[in-house]
Formats: C-alpha cells, sequence, structure tokens
C-alpha cells in the first residue's frame, strides 16, 4: 500500500480548509479507503475539534517528528469509522518546528499504512504551508466566489507548480481540484456573487464540487462531526459527491442552481 | 438622485464586476511571478559594473523581463545621476560580445 498524499489548500484562511479536509477525509474512509488527516497548522490546532476529538489528544505531529512519541501513539482512531484515523498538530508557538526532512520521515511511514494522507494546510504562504503541499500528489484548492479568496487560490496554485516536491524533482505535476465552498446560487443568479463558471474560468483549473453555503457546516464544527456523517445536509451530500468524483467517477454538480422553495417550507421556516 | 439614476441607469452586476478586475489584477500577478529567478542578481551585478564607469544609484538601474506575443524582451534602464562619467574607469576592463 503505498498512500496517494492530498493538500488540502487555499492561501486565504477561513474559506474552509478544516471543514473540507474533515469531510473529505470522512468521505474516503466511508468509501473504503484507509485515510489518515493530518493537521499543519502548528500553533493553531482545530482539526482536531472539528473532528471531534480534542479530548483524545495525547501525542502530536511534533512529538512524533522529535521521536518523543511513535506514530501509533499520536494516531487518533476515529470512533464513527474504521478507515479513518485524525493526525493532529502541535500547539507550540515554534512555527519553525516542522522540519523537512521530519516531516518526509513521517509521511514515508504514514504511506506504508494508509491509502490517503489528507494535509490540512495552515492559511498563508508561510512556512507551514508550504511544507503542508511539499509532499502532495493532489491538491484541493478551496476557494470562496470572493475576489480576495480567488486571488488567493491562483497565487497557491503558482507555488505548487514551483515549490512542491514534484516540481523540484521535475516530476509530472501536482494534480489540481477545484473546490468552490459557501456558494450562494441564489446570489449569483442576481449577479452578486461569481458564478462557478466564472471562478472555473479565471482560476482555468478542473472542478472537483461546489459546496453550497449551509447552516448544516455550522452545526458539524459546533458538534465536531465531519458534515459528510449528516445525510440530510445539502453540503454533506456535495461533499459526497466531490469525492466520488476525486475517484473517478461521474457525477452531476447539485446545488449550483436557485433551490425552488415550496410554499409550505417558505411559509414554516427552513429546513 | 440615486433612484432616478437607478430607474435610467441599471447598474452592471457587482459579480461581473469583480470578474473584470480579478482578470486584470492575475494577469499582471502571473507575468511578475513568472519572473525568472536571475533578475535580481542581474541587476546587483550590471550596478556594479556599470558603477565603475558612471555614477548610477541602485533604484537608478531597472531591470524588466517582458513579452509580446512570441518575443521576450530584457529591458534595462539606467539612469545615470547627473551625467557623471568615471575618467577611464577604475575596475578592470571588460569586454563584452553580445
Amino acid at each position: 500500500m503505498l498512500a496517494k498524499v492530498i493538500v488540502v489548500t487555499s492561501g486565504k484562511g477561513g474559506v474552509g480548509k478544516t471543514t473540507t479536509s474533515a469531510a473529505f477525509a470522512a468521505g474516503l474512509a466511508l468509501r473504503g479507503h484507509k485515510t489518515v488527516v493530518i493537521d499543519f497548522d502548528v500553533g493553531l490546532r482545530n482539526l482536531d475539534l472539528v473532528m471531534g476529538c480534542e479530548r483524545r489528544v495525547v501525542f502530536d505531529f511534533i512529538n512524533v517528528i522529535n521521536g518523543d512519541a511513535n506514530l501509533n501513539q499520536a494516531l487518533i482512531k476515529d470512533k464513527r469509522h474504521d478507515n479513518l484515523f485524525i493526525f493532529p498538530t502541535s500547539q507550540t508557538r515554534d512555527k519553525n518546528a516542522l522540519k523537512r526532512e521530519g516531516v518526509e520521515r513521517v509521511m514515508e511511514e504514514l504511506k506504508q499504512q494508509f491509502e490517503y494522507i489528507i494535509c490540512d494546510s495552515p492559511a498563508g504562504i508561510e512556512h507551514g504551508a508550504i511544507t503542508a503541499l511539499y509532499f502532495a500528489d493532489s491538491a484541493v484548492i478551496v476557494t470562496n466566489p470572493e475576489v480576495s479568496s480567488v486571488r488567493d487560490s491562483d497565487r497557491i496554485i503558482g507555488i505548487l507548480a514551483s515549490k512542491s516536491r514534484r516540481a523540484e524533482r521535475n516530476e509530472s505535476a501536482v494534480d489540481v481540484h477545484l473546490l468552490l465552498t459557501r456558494y450562494d446560487p441564489g446570489r449569483v443568479s442576481k449577479g452578486e456573487m461569481l458564478s462557478v463558471d466564472d471562478v472555473k474560468e479565471i482560476l482555468s483549473i478542473p472542478l472537483l464540487g461546489v459546496i453550497p453555503e449551509s447552516e448544516s457546516v455550522l452545526r458539524a464544527s459546533n458538534t465536531g462531526t465531519p458534515v459528510v456523517f449528516d445525510e440530510d445536509s445539502p453540503a454533506g451530500r456535495a461533499y459526497v459527491d466531490a469525492v466520488a468524483r476525486f475517484l473517478g467517477e461521474q457525477r452531476e454538480m447539485r446545488f449550483v442552481t436557485p433551490e425552488r422553495r415550496s410554499l409550505f417550507r417558505t411559509l414554516f421556516g427552513r429546513a | 438622485m440615486g433612484f432616478f439614476r437607478s430607474l435610467f441607469q441599471p447598474s452592471r452586476p457587482s459579480a461581473s464586476i469583480a470578474k473584470e478586475r480579478l482578470k486584470i489584477v492575475l494577469a499582471h500577478e502571473r507575468a511578475s511571478n513568472r519572473a525568472p529567478d536571475f533578475l535580481p542578481n542581474l541587476q546587483k551585478e550590471l550596478l556594479a559594473v556599470v558603477g565603475r564607469y558612471v555614477e548610477i544609484s541602485e533604484d537608478g538601474l531597472r531591470v524588466t523581463l517582458g513579452s509580446s506575443g512570441d518575443t521576450s524582451l530584457l529591458e534595462i534602464n539606467i539612469e545615470i545621476e547627473g551625467g557623471k562619467v568615471k575618467k577611464g574607469g577604475s575596475g578592470p576592463a571588460l569586454s563584452a560580445a553580445v
């Protein structure tokens, strides 16, 4: 077994990288693939909260790099799914604790055990973000339909093409995918928000999925449950579709046109 | 006023303004991000060489790499301070063939 490494990145903060990492990892696990999701945001650990395992963190990424713990002591097995593991980061303030050689050693060890390794990148283009994308085979570029997010995505796509290990070694390029999040089809139809096609045209990378703005995303992080476990959630279903497309399936894009609200729903509140 | 303006001159959807602004800024940024790494070094060495013969300041020398169609254009602009030319040059003679 030799894992595929997927970085979830965006440049800009607050666009949904951790939500996407959690949903994507859980989605791959649900499809039967043994998956680990790693938090690269040293000092600002949050993946544990979003995954609902914050009280089970004993050892972290930096402990393993420094040899203070072994990998299996630090990996947290998800209680909802046997194929899903969480690798929390450290709360240390030393941002440079992620040494590339150390990370490489840990990644090689993880590759022997897993099918997919999801790297949840910190925002920005500093050391942590570069380390998160360095080992990637594929990248999920999380983008909001908003000018600053699109611009930062373009920047990070450029960095993937020049600073990743694949680029340094002149190997085939990192496989990049666009994931548009917080999409509001109603506002798009009124001309108030960039459309999927606009963003696709500007960034010119293939589209993996569109995640609609949805109340269920906040509910999921409130309760520490990856949103794909919520079968009633449009965002959860959109993530399930995106994972299926990543695995090579053809699926029609849902949630990209305004939802026709029934009179009943309009009168009695939202579902 | 605003009311009348909106009646007679429907405002452009803000999404299309966003798209146009992004296209312009990204076209510019992609070009400058693609600039090769040697430019800063070239600039430093040129500054040293030219500085032996004429008085120039650090920001008096600009090196840019542009392109139009199929041709690339390396543009070097040197501003000579007060038109001062050093006599004879102060370094070893250099000959260059282009």
